[in-house]
């Protein structure tokens, strides 16, 4: 199991545009991501769990995943959320 | 060969258009058990969640730019593996997959709704995917409001809050309805924004997309198929009304030279230049509601008097009638009564909640008073919601004590009506209220669907007991207005001088309506509509009589004829 603790870079939080970015992102990641804000746990492909975490600007959420390359998925991932995705 | 349907125009504009039409809302799915097992309900759940995912994004593409990210957005809703799981629990249980798919997508509604801001906003979007996914698994159009490119005539059964505000009005060209009357929100909507409607067409259920139609509001009716000759007159009538519109407007008068000033009614001190600019002779009715919306304590003096002096800045050496806080009923505040009421239109609002605490209303009448002093402006002050005498003279008595010159009192009640000669003995001046007067003299809640047909001012016992304000004011010298929807109504706007009013205030884009309107008649003839509104036995023959009786004026040639030819040109 990896993990990566991230940051939220996006000046709105994880809201539609840049929560529809990163859920894109984990559905073709090849393995079953997870995000998890505090005590709250939603499938990292989901973009109704992304949102219903209420991710703000600045939040420190974890990535986990399990599985081949599960490193090289979760730093790409952990780097779109580290980026403003407002800006791209 | 064209065909017309008629129903309630609103406002005299015209448009020339083809229709399209707003599907109505799907109805809950019912929770009664499915006859398919759940893996049948499941797959049915999941080609449909596909299908709108894939038509969803290919509207994206179609659109670009910013739609493309929200549409974008919704397919991935509508594609969610948490979503999905969500639905096949529930399946499991044996309900049908609209019931599924429609409870799974309400969870999450309330969920955003519940984070509030920004994601709450979204919730509006995850019920356009629900409504979509269940039209698809019924086979039925979704339903949404319409969003073409081109400019069109939106048909529909009547227009929910919800519906207008997603609303590209833009677009449209003119609103026709097949429910809803002259008092409908679809109506309070097209007078406020001064877009043409006809409502309450029924056939109009009947038309199509793409259907050419002519809306007319001034006869309120709708052509269909029209022909050449038929589209060409309204083209030019359309050319003509704008030019007339956009000509110097000039005080509101009668075709004899009366004088009756157009006031606006206005809710915030930003809305104060429009109406200005759309010849607003001062403001009627000024709400001051939105100083304390929201606010968990009232605002204090100097809070309030910097939006007093902002209107009355726009008035200078003009008339600006402020109403004091109108809380109660359908405007809860929690610091003035949080006490729950059974009847809440009947309840401790208005004059009488601000009474129950006294010195908010003593703040109020102070910022005013202060707010008066440094401005221009002919600052009047009136009280919501008196029933009676005792109340008109509290008032009154206050306000001239705490410095405001001109005090009165707004008649929605009845019993205020019935005796404005003893009100007005003590009130400076009377503003009649006319969607809470029908809805006191009619025993309907103006803000409930089921009871809409009885909220129509043209009702005769409705006009009668204007009249008798009008009549009161008349013997005492003291100046009666209107400032309800109905003076926004130009015909009826005409019967309501003819019963007395001295002054109108409206949504400002009901003023060159109702001014152009007013030229068309003299103060006899405005009577003599009274006299035919007052003697019909329901508000459609009221207003059907009055339509027949300025028909017979504007068409036929009569001995009155010279008086008002000079206006009317």
């Amino acid at each position: 199991m990896a993990e990566r603790t991230v940051s939220i870079g996006s000046s709105h939080g994880l809201h539609a545009r840049p929560a529809a970015l990163f859920t894109q992102a984990a559905s073709q990641a090849g393995m079953p991501v997870q995000i998890t804000k505090g005590a709250k746990k939603a499938n990292a492909a989901s973009i109704l769990g992304v949102i219903s975490l209420g991710i703000d600007h600045g939040d420190e959420v974890v990535l986990s995943a399990d599985g081949e390359n599960a490193e090289v998925v979760l730093e790409e991932l952990a780097g779109m959320l580290e980026a403003d995705m407002d800006q791209a | 060969m064209s065909t017309q349907l008629t129903g309630v125009g609103i406002g005299r504009g015209s448009a020339v258009g083809s229709v399209i039409r707003m599907p109505d809302p799907l109805p809950e799915p019912a929770d009664s058990p499915s006859t398919l097992s759940a893996e049948e309900e499941g797959a049915r759940a999941a080609a449909s969640l596909a299908a709108v995912a894939a038509d969803i994004r290919a509207r994206g593409e179609r659109a670009g730019g910013p739609a493309k990210d929200v549409l974008e957005a919704q397919a991935f809703m509508a594609e969610d593996p948490t979503l999905s799981e969500d639905v096949t629990g529930r399946l499991a249980t044996g309900k049908t997959a609209e019931r599924a798919v429609f409870e799974a997508f309400a969870g999450f509604r309330d969920m955003l709704i519940g984070m509030g801001g920004y994601m709450g906003e979204r919730a509006t979007d995850l019920d356009d995917v629900s409504q979509r996914v269940v039209a698809h698994l019924l086979g039925v159009p979704a339903p949404g409001v319409p969003s073409p490119d081109s400019p069109f005539v939106l048909v529909a059964r009547d227009l929910a809050p919800a519906d207008t505000a997603l609303l590209d009005l833009d677009k449209v060209l003119a609103l026709i309805t097949s429910e809803g009357g002259p008092t409908s929100h679809t109506a309070i909507l097209a007078r406020d924004k001064g877009i043409v409607a006809v409502v309450g067409v029924e056939p109009a259920v009947n038309l199509k997309d793409g259907d050419p139609v002519i809306v007319d509001a001034a006869t309120g009716t709708v052509t269909l198929s029209p022909s050449d000759e038929e589209l060409a007159a309204a083209n030019a009538a359309i050319e003509a009304r704008g030019s007339a519109i956009a000509a110097p407007t000039g005080p509101g008068a009668l075709a004899d030279g009366t004088m009756i000033p157009l006031l606006a009614n206005l809710g915030s001190a930003a809305a104060a230049a429009g109406a200005v600019e759309k010849g607003a002779e001062g403001v009627g009715l000024f709400r001051t509601e939105f100083l304390f919306l929201d606010a968990k304590s009232a605002p204090t003096v100097e809070e309030q008097k910097a939006h007093y002096v902002a209107v009355l800045q726009a008035f200078p050496g003009k008339k600006v009638v402020v109403r004091v806080l109108d809380a109660g009923a359908d405007k809860p505040l929690t610091f003035l009564n949080d006490a729950p009421e059974e009847n809440p239109a009947l309840g401790l609002r208005g004059l009488r909640a601000l009474r129950a605490h006294e010195q908010i209303l003593r703040d109020q009448l102070t910022a005013l008073a202060q707010a008066d002093a440094e401005t221009e402006s002919d600052l009047w002050v009136m009280a919501p919601m008196v029933s009676t005498v005792e109340e008109s003279r509290y008032f009154t008595n206050l306000a001239h004590e705490l410095g405001l010159k001109t005090a009165g009192v707004m008649v929605e009640v009845p019993s205020s009506a019935l005796l404005a000669d003893r009100i007005l003995a003590d009130a400076d001046f009377a503003s009649i209220g006319t969607n809470d007067l029908t809805q006191y003299t009619l025993a309907a809640d103006r803000l409930l669907g089921s009871v809409a047909p009885f909220q129509d001012p043209w009702h005769p016992s409705v006009l009668r007991l204007v009249g008798e304000v009008g009549a009161a004011g008349a013997a005492l010298g003291k100046p009666v207005g209107i400032c309800g929807e109905a003076a926004a109504d130009p015909q009826l706007a005409v019967v309501l001088v003819g019963l007395g009013a001295t002054t109108l205030s409206m949504s400002p884009a009901a003023l060159a309506d109702v001014r152009a309107e007013l030229l068309k008649f003299t103060l006899d003839q405005a009577r003599a509509f009274a006299t035919v509104a007052l003697a019909a036995s329901s508000a459609a023959e009221a207003r059907a009589a009055v339509h027949a009786a300025s028909d017979a004026i504007l068409t036929a040639p009569s001995p009155t004829e010279s008086e008002s030819n000079g206006a009317r040109s």
